[in-house]
């Protein structure tokens, strides 16, 4: 696992409450129950935490984790 | 020399419209409301009630309160019962002040924080020694009820407070002030129609101009980053830090948001005031509604922020003084 999917990770269980265990590659916002406000809260949490920048219409195509740490390291995310 | 809060008066419509009311005309939920927003019930004002009139009747009962002299009225609202004149003038005349200088800011959902640095503007430069500063909106007229992203969100209310010329330390000192805005967000949260840009012709009419529209997602990712930073800015002004301050009250427009920017500053559950449920977003009405409903002691160290239309922010610290606002 890359180290942004560690920090990813380390974000959801931190600031959302998501429960380690339910964390994964191919879970999608939805299995952890975040919803749309979540998800531009994430992003922001991403920002903050990486120094990417992910905008409102990428935040919204945004399904999985594993789309999720892809746009963040072609983003140049370095965790 | 600086202000100090002397008397707050509150005052909102009596009709209690909640989320399984709107519910039944409109294609959302009590659970995706309260669960989005916060928001369980909100007021709203009868036909033929105006700003004006919800202004007059929380700056009546903080003038009541207040035992010093009031010589000016700042008048915060995005929702003037005209375009021309401002409605300042006309709730310093039906408060029976006289003469006095009156006028409106628009800062929307920030204008009670802008609204309290004008105040103290005018004392600080002898212009006035004690002001009435009232928040008061009725956000239900440019609210189109058949927009389900906007519909859930406002309220109408209105809250007052007597500013009054006092020694630094003195209890309800307000200050100091952290202000900003970023008009390339403009758009972002608007009433296209009505200005001058867009007057309100039959075209502007059918398409709805004259409502409020919303980037929600954008607006709520810089309600959060605006308010940390503001309020960061505040407490670093005034040598203070997240850990004095006895209570967070922010403007009252999402439950989350103001539980995101707490988190933020590291201001814990016990430390933050909510009652956004009550009253949904009453914009620049709902730091005074929320001072009112905050049960707070006396010498207790608040912290106001407040994010807005404009984009236009806001954060000033009040040591709570020993008042009624029952």
């Amino acid at each position: 696992m890359s180290a942004v999917y560690e920090k990813v990770k380390g974000v959801l269980v931190d600031k959302f409450g998501v429960e380690e265990s339910e964390v994964s590659m191919e879970a999608s916002f939805e299995d952890l129950d975040l919803d749309s406000l979540d998800l531009v809260e994430f992003a922001l949490a991403a920002e903050e935490e990486l120094g990417v920048r992910i905008s409102d219409e990428e935040a919204e195509q945004l399904e999985t984790l594993a789309d999720t740490v892809k746009l963040l390291e072609e983003k140049g995310a370095q965790a | 020399m600086t202000s100090v809060l002397k008397a707050l008066g509150v005052a909102v419509p009596s009709r209690v419209v909640t989320n399984h009311d709107l519910a039944e005309t409109l294609d959302t939920s009590d659970e995706w409301v309260r669960t989005r927003t916060g928001i369980v019930e909100r007021r709203i004002a009868e036909p033929g009630v105006a700003t004006a009139d919800l202004a007059v009747e929380a700056g009546a009962e903080a003038l009541k309160r207040a035992e010093v002299d009031v010589d000016a009225v700042i008048l915060a609202t995005c929702t003037a019962d005209r375009t021309i004149p401002g409605v300042g003038p006309e709730v310093a005349s039906r408060l029976g002040l006289g003469p006095v200088p009156a006028l409106d800011v628009n800062a929307a959902c920030a204008g009670f924080v802008y609204a309290l640095s004008v105040a103290s503007g005018l004392i600080a430069s002898g212009v006035a020694d004690g002001v009435l500063v009232v928040g008061a909106e009725t956000m239900s007229r440019v609210t189109d009820f058949g927009d389900r992203a906007t519909a859930v969100l406002f309220g109408d209310g209105a809250g007052a407070v007597v500013l009054a010329r006092g020694e630094p330390g003195e209890p309800g000192e307000v200050g100091p002030f952290d202000l900003g805005s970023d008009g390339e967000g403009a758009d972002l949260l608007e009433v296209p129609g009505g200005g001058s840009r867009r007057p309100l012709d039959a075209a502007a009419l059918a398409e709805g101009a004259q409502y409020l529209k919303m980037d929600g997602r954008e607006v709520y990712r810089q309600a959060i980053r605006r308010m940390v930073a503001s309020s960061e800015a505040v407490l670093a002004k005034a040598g203070l830090t997240a850990g004095d301050v006895d209570r967070l009250v922010g403007h009252q427009a999402n439950a989350r948001i103001l539980e995101a920017v707490a988190d933020r500053l590291g201001i814990g559950e016990e430390r933050r005031f909510l009652n956004v449920a009550r009253y949904g977003n009453t914009s620049a009405a709902s730091i005074p509604l929320a001072l009112a409903d905050a049960e707070l002691a006396a010498g207790e160290q608040v912290l106001l922020t407040a994010f807005g239309a404009g984009m236009s922010w806001g954060s000033t610290l009040l040591r709570w003084p020993d008042l009624s606002v029952a």
